[in-house]
């Protein structure tokens, strides 16, 4: 082959070189080309792979967030402790600390093992007591004051395992790491066991985890998501709003309206120059801006809204244009051509054939807001909240937490249990942005035209 | 090959016609929609073979099927034989890469690559194998842009970009490029349609002077092209082959009526 | 009455002014046996849009300037003895916005009335256990001059507020009704409010504008306020990166500059290829099916937050490599290292970089291959030799804007990368990097105007100029890259 050149034609009548034989050039080629194939191939194993490891530890870490494992104990509100004055006045009730009601718990926890003739060897009963989580005295101190006519009963509680327990159901806690462990022995651990046995002690739904505020350091198993999950609606809210019609009409104006000078060429650039700053630059933004200038507070669900509406109107405003300029420039002049003003055209007839791509595109928006991390950082919104924020509009400004920032949070504890819940936020997170994503392909499946 | 032994086989091939490329029964579908039905043609050795018929109507299909082209759509299935020098090219042993080396393609639209023009040219030869050193490629860049008529143009920017000339220049360039890589049977496809009256004047004349030495294919709308580059005419109409036969009987005195109205204008 | 409130009241106001309009003009139609100009729904329109608009933008620059106006007047009535050595006059003003805080919460909670918050004196009582008892902790006494300073801020700002919430609403009353009385059959209202319109949109497009005016701005400001108390010089070419809490701090970018683009070059040597190969396998290999599902699916991935990322980084990635890599060889014993950090970016650059790479490949025209399959290439030698180069800007474009991710990128580094500023060859070492940095000086309790907090801006800036000189080139390439083949 390599002796043919380009001057000899073929002549040749009948096969001067069969295609029926590869030849040894081509052979090689074609190895090569199935090399390439493999190294492409290889690059998406790479990349499947690399998801499911992140998803697997994403998944085997934090779905057992979902569950949590609760003692039922029945505890004897004794009046001589709860209400000396005998009179259940709300004021003195809210004077009860969790101090007076720990030795209640102590005293059931007795009564209750002595009665079932459970028992193991080392464990008294002030370490059985431990058994149960140190949030408890505090739901039992809120369950007085709210009713304050059980007092001098003996009512059922399903308490909070302490954390430890709880770890040891889920497989993250051991015999041999329960004897390296200061909070725990593993007699205790035995004891929990027994406990299981005679169904005092249940894994269950954790429905406080979506509902419960973030706990402080000591008590994992109580830290929830509440104040997270409603300090991102806040802010998802504020950014729709804001976002959405800003976004519209800024699209609006450079698509159909602004004329093409430097100008309108600037304001690209630096639309397109927005999308790509880093996202903690935002959050610097936020912190000179918003907070040390105009004054809002920290950690406000209104300020993290605000940074995240300047990150997300780039997105918001770049899915618009494409949006408009899909509309073919026929229903324009058709609009036009019956005597509408240019501005009736665009919102009686371009708007609405845009609006699948526009929402696609807010939706798209929201979601990254939704995930954003950094920014809230710098604006204070990683600080440990446990009080729900108000009713909006108020309660826009009112110390909040989010998803994310309570993931990052989270991870920065010492106790590992939080890793367990900061997985599980992860998946709540990635919930909601799954169906998000979902809601904009579906969207954009049902309603996208070809022209 | 002396000069001479070309000629033998020049004339050879006039007073004993050698079949370089026989098709058979060649269906093609695409998808659930069927592009050309039961075609038999043949291609003979340093002759011009005219593709004609209306848009639609599976010559390209035809053409494309010649060196497998259609293999890169995906939909795309084609049964019966074609043969290359009497070997089935859709063999299941076939090897289109060498196919392709031996049946060039020129194609509608001139598609130089985005460099210069010199390493468009030697980018077939390279892929192929059929050059090395520097000396050789020069040559084969020199001997394929002086068939193509291009020489004389682009000699002194041979390392500009193929993109900057002109469209006449720029299928000229594909043509030579095509060359190059020495195939035994060159495919045109339409390639004078995005060209001038001037340029298209070129490349027929071109056309013409490869006869001696390749076996050409050409899909054409026109029928004065047709008429002047092509020895022998095959028309296609609706997927089926009309009728093939010389040039001249073709465009004097077709058997077929539909040749008749198509040659004459009165559809098409 | 809270912004919040007054917004509401202002678009309530501007809904009546719609009916009212519309109202209007239908009656002066009738009276006056006029057709109207415009539908009746452009009056109405054209009285809402004068009500709302310019009331809000009233309020919102009255929230802009407010706080500096107070800051100013606050600010000259204390007196320079209140300001302690060493110390400086807008620490001082801090300390008065915390107290005039703590003692609006303290009237919030019914603690106190105000009349005796008026009363009450420095000197005589307990102000900082008073407002430790609502969570506002104060580092030292409260003296009387700034306890005063406090009280008039706290006098201030309620008297601006009332009066904002006054001006805000006859604003919108005076404008409103302005509009309203302009009302005639023969009043184009269309075009009014068209044009009004017209300004909105407008003003909406300054927005971006604005944005990067204000980040420019907050940047600069700050970062001349750290250059004036340390020297630029030394803060670029200083190898030493040591922050004090109580001054005499060493802020040398060098090796967070160092642990910044160490970590992106690993992130980007396990991007760049596999998800270049991923996007040629979809773009040429794959079939539609896979391709319509894939592209989607990328698409999404490209989506996941980076805290996701980190969390990955920091619960697995990190000990894996420490345990199976690092350990064995001798290399280091910390699970958080630029190989952790560089590897999940990596991870997470994949899609990025697949994405926008399948985009330009896909713009080359099939033409180009046409050709090349025309001439017997096979499919690898027409990506490598035809369709890579040709689409080389492109992908040179998505290449930067890549970079300028990751060294922008925050959670990843914070979670996986450490916090030791440190100029090591050793990839399973902890370094950190200028994000890193910027959250740890911020998240501090470290005071705003100290030198501590203020190198975060200079950070930031240096940051913003980098990623902005790597994004406005890589815009550029893809922008012509574009052109050259519509």
């Amino acid at each position: 082959m390599t002796d043919m050149t380009a001057d000899k034609p073929a002549a040749s009548t009948g096969p001067a070189r069969s295609l029926l034989k590869v030849g040894e050039r081509t052979r090689k080629r074609n190895a090569a080309e199935k090399r390439f194939r493999m190294l492409g191939l290889a690059a998406v194993v790479f990349g499947i792979v690399a998801l499911l490891g992140l998803m697997t530890s994403i998944l085997s870490n934090g779905l057992s967030s979902f569950n949590q494992t609760y003692i039922a104990l029945d505890v004897y509100l004794d009046p001589a402790k709860l209400d000396k004055n005998g009179n259940r006045a709300p004021e003195d009730l809210r004077k009860i600390t969790t101090f007076t009601v720990q030795p209640l718990i102590l005293s059931a926890m007795q009564t209750m093992l002595e009665e079932r003739e459970l028992a193991a060897e080392g464990v008294n009963a002030k370490q059985a007591a431990a058994l149960i989580s140190k949030e408890a005295p505090a739901e039992l101190r809120r369950y007085v004051i709210a009713n304050p006519d059980q007092i001098g009963e003996t009512v059922s509680f399903d308490l909070l395992a302490s954390g430890r327990i709880d770890g040891y159901f889920k497989g993250r806690v051991t015999m041999e790491s329960a004897a390296l462990d200061r909070n725990i022995s593993p007699e205790q651990l035995m004891l929990a066991d027994q406990l299981k046995q005679a169904g005092l002690l249940e894994l269950r739904f954790n429905w406080a985890f979506f509902t419960a505020p973030d706990a402080s350091d000591t008590r994992p198993e109580a830290a929830g998501l509440g104040v997270a999950i409603l300090g991102s609606a806040y802010m998802m809210l504020i950014v729709l709003v804001l976002s959405l019609p800003i976004g519209v009409a800024a699209s609006i104006y450079l698509e159909e309206f602004a004329p093409k000078n430097r100008w309108t060429d600037l304001i690209e650039v630096n639309i397109a120059n927005l999308a790509a700053v880093p996202s903690i630059v935002f959050g610097i933004l936020g912190l000179a801006l918003f907070i040390n200038f105009v004054g809002l507070p920290q950690s406000a669900p209104v300020v993290g809204a605000l940074v995240l509406t300047l990150m997300t109107l780039p997105t918001i405003i770049i899915a618009t244009r494409a949006a408009l300029k899909a509309v073919p420039p026929s229903i324009r002049d058709a609009a036009l051509g019956v005597g509408a003003s240019k501005m009736q055209a665009i919102f009686h007839h371009v708007l609405p054939l845009a609006a699948p791509g526009i929402l696609t595109g807010a939706i798209i928006g929201l979601a990254q807001a939704l995930g954003e991390t950094a920014p809230l950082l710098l604006i204070g919104m990683v600080a440990f909240v446990r009080e729900y924020p108000g009713a909006p509009p108020e309660g826009f400004f009112d110390p909040a937490s989010a998803l994310p920032v309570q993931v990052y949070n989270w991870t920065q504890r010492g106790d590992p249990a939080f890793i367990e819940r900061a997985s599980g936020a992860i998946i709540v997170l990635l919930v909601f942005l799954l169906i998000m994503n979902a809601v904009a392909i579906l969207l954009r499946r049902r309603f996208e035209r070809r022209w | 090959m002396s000069e001479a032994a070309t000629q033998d086989a020049v004339n050879a091939s006039v007073e004993q016609p050698v079949i370089k490329m026989r098709g058979t029964g060649v269906n093609v579908f695409y998808g659930d929609k069927q592009a050309l039905f039961d075609v038999d043609l043949d291609v003979r050795q340093h002759s011009v073979t005219a593709l004609i018929g209306p848009s639609g109507c599976g010559k390209s299909t035809f053409l494309r099927c010649l060196n497998r082209m259609n293999d890169t759509i995906d939909i795309c299935k084609v049964t019966g034989e074609i043969t290359l020098d009497s070997e089935n090219i859709y063999a299941p042993m076939i090897d289109v890469v060498e196919l392709r080396a031996r049946v060039g393609m020129v194609f509608q639209k001139p598609n130089p690559f985005p460099k210069s023009i010199y390493e468009n040219i030697v980018y077939g030869p390279r892929i192929h194998g059929q050059v090395s050193t520097r000396a050789e490629m020069d040559e084969i860049v020199e001997k394929s842009l002086i068939k193509a008529g291009l020489f004389n143009e682009v000699k002194d920017r041979l390392q500009e970009p193929g993109t900057g000339l002109s469209g006449g220049q720029q299928q000229r360039l594909c043509i030579a490029r095509a060359i190059a890589v020495s195939p035994e049977v060159i495919l045109m496809d339409e390639p004078c349609s995005a060209l001038d009256p001037i340029a298209t004047a070129k490349v027929e004349e071109l056309i013409d002077e490869l006869r001696v030495n390749y076996t050409i294919v050409i899909v054409t709308h026109s029928m004065q092209q047709a008429a002047r580059v092509s020895q022998r005419t095959a028309m296609f109409h609706l997927g089926k082959l009309i009728e093939e036969g010389p040039t001249d009987k073709m465009f004097t005195k077709p058997d077929h009526k539909l040749t008749q109205d198509y040659i004459t204008g009165r559809f098409g | 009455m809270t912004p919040g409130v007054l917004v509401i009241l202002v678009l309530v106001l501007g809904g009546i002014g719609f009916v009212l309009g519309r109202r209007r003009a239908l009656q002066s139609a009738a009276r006056e046996g006029l057709k109207l100009h415009s539908l009746p729904g452009y009056y109405g329109q054209t009285v809402a849009l004068f009500t709302v608009v310019p009331a809000l933008f009233l309020m919102a620059t009255w929230l802009f300037l407010q706080p500096i106006a107070i800051e100013n007047s606050v600010s000259s009535q204390i007196p320079d003895s209140a300001v302690a050595e060493g110390s400086a006059r807008s620490l001082v003003m801090v300390d008065v916005r915390r107290i005039a805080e703590g003692l609006d919460s303290l009237a919030e909670q019914g603690a106190l009335s105000e009349q005796v918050l008026l009363d009450m004196r420095a000197d005589l009582t307990n102000v900082r256990s008073r407002l430790a008892e609502v969570g506002v902790a104060l580092g030292s006494e409260v003296s009387p001059a700034v306890f005063e300073a406090a009280k008039s801020y706290r006098g201030i700002e309620h008297t601006a507020s009332s009066i904002r919430t006054v001006a805000v609403l006859i604003a919108a009353l005076v404008f409103g009704a302005w509009a309203w009385m302009r009302i005639k059959p023969r009043m184009r209202a269309r075009n009014v409010s068209e044009t009004f319109v017209k300004a909105l949109l407008m003003g909406s497009s300054l927005v971006a504008i604005l944005t990067t005016v204000g980040i420019i701005g907050s940047l600069l400001f700050e970062s001349i306020q750290f250059f004036k108390l340390y020297p630029a010089t030394e803060f670029y070419f200083s190898t030493v990166w040591n922050p004090q809490f109580r001054g005499g701090s060493d802020f040398g970018f060098l090796p967070l500059l160092w642990g910044t683009l160490y970590v992106s070059f690993i992130a980007l040597l396990v991007a760049v290829p596999v998800g270049l190969m991923i996007a040629i396998y979809l773009a040429e290999y794959a079939g539609s099916h896979l391709r319509s599902f894939a592209k989607p699916a990328i698409e999404v991935l490209a989506g996941i937050p980076t805290i996701v990322y980190g969390l990955f980084a920091l619960i697995t990635v990190g000990p894996f490599l420490r345990d199976w890599i690092a350990q064995p060889l001798g290399l280091g014993t910390s699970s958080s290292s630029v190989m952790t950090a560089g590897l999940v970016m990596g991870i997470m650059l994949i899609p990025f970089i697949s994405s926008l790479s399948d985009d330009i490949i896909n713009a080359v025209p099939q033409a180009m291959r046409d050709g090349s399959y025309g001439l017997g290439a096979t499919q690898s030698e027409t990506i490598k030799q035809v369709i890579l180069p040709a689409a080389l800007p492109g992908i040179v474009g998505a290449f930067l804007l890549a970079a300028s991710r990751a060294i922008g990128e925050t959670m990843i580094v914070v979670m996986g990368a450490g916090a030791a500023a440190r100029l090591n060859l050793n990839p399973f070492e902890a370094m950190t990097t200028v994000t890193v940095k910027i959250v740890s000086q911020l998240t501090g309790d470290t005071e705003f105007a100290s030198p501590e907090t203020l190198v975060a801006f200079a950070l930031g800036l240096t940051l913003f100029v980098f990623t902005l000189g790597l994004n406005v080139l890589a815009l550029y390439i893809v922008r012509k890259y574009r052109e050259q083949y519509e």
